[in-house]
């Protein structure tokens, strides 16, 4: 008996020590968290654990589930969240970019206000004030943007553009045209394309467009008062028609076997969001030596603009763990989380208290762009448009390519169209 | 003498046993049927769940297309009449899927029926090994779409001369350069590329449906033909191809349905890409892309209107020979 007892004490007295140590109410009372995002590989899978890690940490007792769906820019996993919403069976938090694509979700009611949340960790004072703009709806917050990423790039290899004689990063889209046509004649294609998904075309238009019109009339484009039918954007798709001319032979490639061609050295340029490089880092390859960057060419603006894109994370509402979608939402926003996820990603943190030191060389100058650059936001990315008019967007402009690149008074009617029934 | 029974009539198990070179038929003895409720007791859960699954949700399907349920947030479910489906027509995309759709069928059926006759015709007088030639046609069945579609993806790659890989290598190699070409991104040559991987995977199945044919046929036929002097061409001619009439209509129509509903093998293939699109990979994309749920809704019917005006006449005619006899 005497025994028993004294194993009893023991027994309690254990727990109360191990009660006395787990962490305090910070951490998420739920069993399980379910997130939902299309980071499936590469440099983006390897951001994603870093604020996992994080996560974990501060919530041991939450079991971590990553429900993703590979396919670049969300173009599978949009789909199957659609389903999943409208079963009533959302996860407890999803990736969706900043800006147009989220309102989709937010007219069906499905993401809960989260300004409390930015008042209570002090977000509307630490991320900067034209995005928390740009993701104001109706006076409310329904997101937390985790990272910023630039989506005009021109990337190159240093070895190929000295076989093509390219001295210097074409700055104006006369300037780049002329180098697509000296890497014609060293033999080498001009510019890396990939037509897999049609995203990574509408991309290059995107930056054609800004190289084309400048930031003021892009921004036209989607308020209303550039008109598509007009002369800026008829010379924006013939530069378009040109520059597609001198790409690469096979047209239905993923955007990372793309990439291998201009490291690879096959092809000359590469326009892509600032992903590329922490691709391109995950497989080993150098920045500096063996790819190196500049600003996409623009003829218009004198200074460089900051083309950007932003992905975050939302708060679904009737998600069944909406404690643990909390404590997720905390991690994203905050600077462990963010400076652990983003330089693995290849992206900038949203958080303007970022430690640069944390990032390598491109990353730390797109930092100091991003504070003093203008910005335009990136079409293809969920900024401008919502989802059905970035579906409609990649249709059309995957006809037009798949076309042979030749009807383009039917890609600019297309995209009048899409412009006009609404977003 | 017995009677000639054509394939249409025949089971599955009864082509599996001429295939194998038995006789069709099992055995003379029946089973006593205990009581006419017994049956209908064991096949009511088949019929629940066809009334619920395949019935109930054609109809849902069927009342959606006829809402204003246009966009992700719209709950607008009042009656549109055939608005969609006016809509639909005035499309270019859909035209576009309808006309792709078309092409793909004709050639997956022309292609599809000619080899698959071919390699019945050569293993039909029985050879040395044709258990293993039969099974090799066979394979490509045993392949799922996707899987297909994704290899051949790779050897239908547009890339050329030196870039090339695949098919285009091979070509470049075998110095016959004028066949390279854009495959499944070409704009008026995609569907024929696309329709490539699908004869590929159904020839066998069509040899195996021509090859029970064939052995459906006494040999008392041909050997009488023989005797009367008719050479191997005109036995072909006047008696066997007569004979396989109804396994040529049953081969139509199971191809026809199977290319009117293919979605995974171009995808596979091409994803969403414009030139290969048809009616479900369209369907597909105003559900979860454009989210126009009505649109979408009304796309499903017309595949399935498609799929109705191939497979209720043959169905009709089979009940109609079954009565007669």
């Amino acid at each position: 008996m005497l025994k028993k007892s004294k194993l009893a004490i023991a027994a309690v007295v254990a727990v109360a020590l191990v009660g006395a140590t787990v962490p305090a109410s910070n951490a998420a009372t739920d069993k399980k968290l379910e997130i939902f995002t299309w980071w499936a590989s590469g440099g983006e899978a390897l951001g994603l654990k870093g604020m996992t890690d994080a996560f974990t940490k501060a919530n041991p007792n939450t079991a971590f589930v990553n429900a993703s769906v590979a396919g670049a820019a969300g173009t599978n996993a949009k789909g199957v969240l659609v389903s999943r919403m409208k079963a009533g069976n959302p996860p407890d938090t999803f990736q969706a970019h900043a800006g147009a694509e989220l309102t989709s979700y937010i007219k069906a009611g499905q993401v809960e206000d989260l300004t409390f949340l930015y008042k209570q960790q002090g977000w509307d004072k630490i991320f900067p004030k034209d995005l928390v703009k740009t993701l104001t709806s109706n006076g409310k917050i329904y997101s937390v943007p985790v990272n910023i990423h630039r989506a005009n790039v021109l990337w190159w290899n240093p070895a190929t553009a000295t076989k093509a004689g390219v001295t210097a990063a074409p700055a104006t889209m006369e300037e780049f045209i002329a180098d697509l046509k000296k890497a014609k004649d060293a033999g080498i294609d001009g510019i890396a394309l990939a037509g897999n998904g049609d995203w990574a075309i509408a991309h290059l238009l995107d930056v054609v467009l800004l190289g084309t019109l400048g930031a003021d009339k892009y921004n036209g484009l989607w308020k209303g008062t550039t008109s598509w039918t007009g002369p800026e954007v008829k010379k924006a798709v013939s530069n378009f028609t040109t520059i597609l001319s001198y790409g690469n032979s096979s047209k239905a490639l993923d955007w990372p076997d793309a990439g291998k061609l201009v490291t690879g050295g096959k092809a000359l340029f590469f326009i892509m969001g600032d992903w590329a490089s922490s691709q391109w880092q995950a497989d080993g390859l150098k920045l500096g030596t063996d790819y190196t960057w500049a600003v996409a060419p623009n003829s218009v603006d004198k200074k460089p603009i900051y083309m950007w894109l932003s992905d975050s994370f939302t708060l679904p509402k009737g998600a069944k763990n909406r404690d643990a979608g909390i404590a997720w939402l905390k991690v994203c926003g905050s600077l462990a989380g963010q400076d652990a996820f983003n330089p693995a990603k290849g992206s900038i943190a949203v958080r303007t208290d970022s430690d640069a030191t944390k990032y390598d060389s491109y990353l730390q100058a797109a930092m100091k762009e991003w504070k003093t650059d203008k910005l335009v936001g990136s079409t293809v990315h969920g900024v401008n448009w919502n989802n059905a008019a970035m579906a409609s967007y990649n249709t059309v402009v995957g006809k037009f390519y798949t076309g042979g690149a030749k009807d383009a008074a039917g890609l600019i009617k297309g995209l009048a169209a899409i412009q006009k029934n609404g977003k | 003498m017995t009677r000639v029974r054509v394939v249409s009539e025949l089971s599955y198990l009864e082509v599996f046993r001429i295939l194998k070179g038995e006789s069709p038929v099992a055995s003379t003895t029946k089973k006593h049927v205990q009581s006419p409720w017994g049956g209908f007791v064991f096949v009511l859960p088949s019929i629940l769940a066809m009334a619920v699954f395949v019935y109930g949700m054609i109809g849902w399907t069927l009342k959606i297309s006829f809402s204003h349920l246009n966009s992700s947030d719209s709950t607008d479910n009042s009656f549109a009449g055939l608005k969609n489906y006016r809509d639909l027509f005035q499309d270019s995309d859909f035209t576009h899927a309808f006309s792709n759709l078309l092409k793909f069928t004709g050639v997956f059926l022309i292609g599809t029926l000619i080899s698959g006759l071919i390699m019945a015709l050569l293993l039909e007088k029985g050879i040395k090994g044709e258990g293993f030639f039969r099974s090799i046609y066979l394979y490509p069945m045993a392949i799922s779409f996707i899987a297909m579609g994704t290899s051949w993806r790779w050897l239908m790659d547009s890339a050329r001369d030196k870039d090339g890989t695949g098919l285009n290598s091979i070509f470049h190699m075998a110095h016959l350069d004028f066949l390279q070409n854009d495959w499944y991104t070409s704009e008026r040559g995609a569907m024929f590329a696309i329709a490539l991987p699908a004869i590929w995977q159904m020839s066998g199945y069509v040899m195996a449906l021509f090859l029970a044919g064939f052995r459906g046929i006494p040999d008392d036929l041909r050997e009488a033909a023989r005797v009367d002097g008719a050479s191997e061409y005109k036995i072909y001619r006047h008696i066997l191809f007569p004979q396989l009439k109804p396994t040529f209509l049953t081969v139509l129509i199971i191809l026809g349905h199977i290319s009117m509903k293919v979605f995974d093998l171009i995808y596979g293939i091409a994803s969403k890409s414009y030139v290969t699109k048809v009616l479900a990979i369209y369907m597909w994309q105003v559900i979860f892309d454009i989210q126009d749920f009505a649109k979408g809704s009304a796309i499903a019917i017309i595949i399935l209107l498609c799929i109705a005006v191939v497979v209720i006449p043959y169905l009709a005619y089979v009940n109609k020979t079954e009565e007669m006899k």
